[in-house]
């Protein structure tokens, strides 16, 4: 509630001037023109060059090897809708830097990009050369969480075998995003048992993992979960976004103006949470 | 104080975790004391949202004596416990809140703030209202929701201003068809124009509400306003201070103009 971009500050960046910062010797500048041309949507085809050339850059580096300029130019190419951005992201996905991976495993998800899917198993497998695990502790190999939920988005169903093992990893996060695309990958009345192990997690007791689970649920619209998302204990903000998720699955399956049962019963749960 | 109201409030100050003080909040909230306001005000600057909301709650729930203490909570410059002490006033209605409402909900910097702001003013008991300030009082909602449902950048408060516009399309019904057809065809644009599919989706909901409900009931079961004449004389003022800023001019004959005669009709209302 208390950090919501400072928009107003931001506007004051313009386009020619953000592309021009990007390729400038200033890296500070190049860092946050980055991040602006994807926040502000920024789809002229010259901001794709420029971010798919800062994907290889080697100037900006943090003190244990990372790539600061990488991460956030892959974080902006996920939000700008051109396809020309996939074999660079694919790329991008063998990158030393675990961050540059896990950016262009969820921009690969959100391009919806299918032919990266090979890569993402690899990745899975942790069979991609040259990979280093995350800096911190608990030290993971690879972004799990990001390319179990980019498989999932992207209907891996060959992957069904390879995701199984991550729904008992020893992360909670990691789990979650196993259901997640477990959800996503199976047929309806069975998809229910993964979409029920969300719900039933958004009981815990850390609120860091129920906004995560929240996200995981919006994410894939499972409607018996709104009654448990309206009723848990986090930022209303959050659980309207989750909700959100499950109204915009309802429409899907409506000609408007009409409306679902469900539908209703979303927004009438949206509505005590405004 | 009563003892138990001692004990509830002291379990708050001695709550050690996060789970102690929501259950601590909780407890101190289902008690509806009004002694619980201060405890419960300063709970909503805890950052912890779970004991933020359950104190939300009980500010509702005890209504409007708590609103002066809300009132006070908005001047104070912890921006989480100003959001949740606007989301009170709004849960409650009451009109000393209108004009903040009114402020907030076009142009607050926090997202939260201006939803919470847009849903409120549509709930705002109307029904408390004298006559002659009730018209001015709509009139300066309708302008805000219209506003903040077509231009706030933000789907959830567009979402949460369609809500709003709703409730006041049914609260206004039969004093002002022509507002009515505002707030309808300000409803065909976004069911048209929005870019998020969710604020239609509520728009076709509230569409088809205003289209069945087209007579309200007068409630009968509702109280009486416990609003002071001092109450209202504030409310006036600020109503017009906020009209001032906004240098908007009233056509001759708007019995907006008419300042002094309003506040003359506010200060010797019809008996109830």
């Amino acid at each position: 509630m208390a950090n919501e971009p400072d928009i107003q500050s931001d506007s004051l960046l313009t386009v020619e001037q953000a592309i021009a910062n990007l390729q400038g010797a200033d890296l500070g500048l190049r860092v946050y023109a980055a991040w602006w041309l994807g926040r502000f949507r920024v789809d002229a085809p010259e901001a794709i060059s420029v971010l798919i050339a800062a994907l290889e850059d080697e100037d900006d580096r943090t003190e244990v090897g990372g790539y600061p300029l990488r991460r956030n130019a892959a974080r902006a190419l996920g939000k700008l809708s051109d396809r020309r951005a996939v074999s660079a992201l694919v790329q991008a996905l063998g990158c030393s830097d675990f961050y540059v991976r896990e950016a262009a495993a969820q921009s690969l998800e959100q391009l919806g990009d299918r032919s990266c899917i090979p890569v993402l198993i690899r990745l899975l497998n942790d069979q991609v050369p040259g990979t280093l695990p995350a800096p911190e502790p608990p030290q993971l190999a690879q972004p799990f969480d990001a390319i179990l939920e980019a498989l999932g988005g992207l209907g891996a169903v060959d992957a069904i075998p390879l995701i199984v093992p991550f729904l008992d990893h020893f992360i909670p996060r990691v789990q979650y995003a196993a259901a997640r695309a477990m959800y996503q990958l199976t047929p309806s009345p069975q998809a229910n048992h993964y979409g029920d192990r969300l719900v039933k997690a958004l009981a815990n007791d850390d609120l860091q993992l129920r906004r995560a689970v929240l996200a995981d649920l919006g994410a894939i619209g499972y409607l018996p979960a709104a009654e448990t998302i309206a009723q848990t204990l986090a930022e209303n903000s959050l659980k309207l976004i989750a909700l959100k998720g499950l109204l915009e699955t309802q429409l899907q399956h409506t000609t408007p103006p009409n409306l679902s049962q469900g539908a209703i019963k979303v927004m009438t749960l949206m509505d005590e949470l405004l | 104080m009563t003892d138990s109201l001692v004990s509830l409030i002291r379990a708050v100050e001695d709550a050690d975790s996060s789970n102690r003080l929501l259950e601590a909040v909780e407890n101190l909230a289902a008690a509806r004391l009004e002694g619980a306001i201060p405890t419960l005000i300063s709970a909503l600057s805890y950052n912890n949202p779970g004991a933020a909301v359950a104190a939300v709650d009980g500010l509702i729930h005890l209504g409007e004596t708590a609103v002066p203490f809300l009132l006070e909570q908005l001047d104070a410059h912890n921006y989480t416990a100003r959001a949740w002490a606007i989301r009170a006033l709004a849960g409650i209605g009451d009109p000393r809140g209108l004009v903040t409402l009114l402020g907030v909900a076009t142009a607050d910097f926090a997202l939260s703030v201006r939803r919470a702001a847009a849903r409120g003013l549509g709930m705002m008991k109307w029904h408390w209202f004298p006559d002659n300030l009730l018209e001015i009082a709509q009139a300066e909602a309708l302008e805000a929701l219209l506003f903040v449902a077509q231009q706030d950048e933000e789907w959830v408060v567009r979402y949460s201003a369609v809500t709003g516009l709703e409730s006041l399309g049914l609260a206004i019904v039969q004093a002002h068809p022509d507002w009515r057809s505002q707030i309808q065809s300000q409803f065909e644009q976004i069911a048209l124009n929005d870019d998020s599919w969710a604020v239609r989706a509520r728009v076709w909901m509230a569409q088809q509400r205003l289209q069945t409900e087209s007579i309200v009931q007068p409630r009968l079961e509702e109280q009486p306003s416990p609003l002071s004449e001092t109450d209202w004389q504030m409310i006036i003022e600020k109503l017009y201070d906020r009209k001032g800023q906004e240098r908007l001019v009233f056509a001759e004959g708007d019995p907006r103009r008419y300042r002094e005669l309003v506040v003359a009709i506010a200060q010797n209302p019809k008996p109830v």
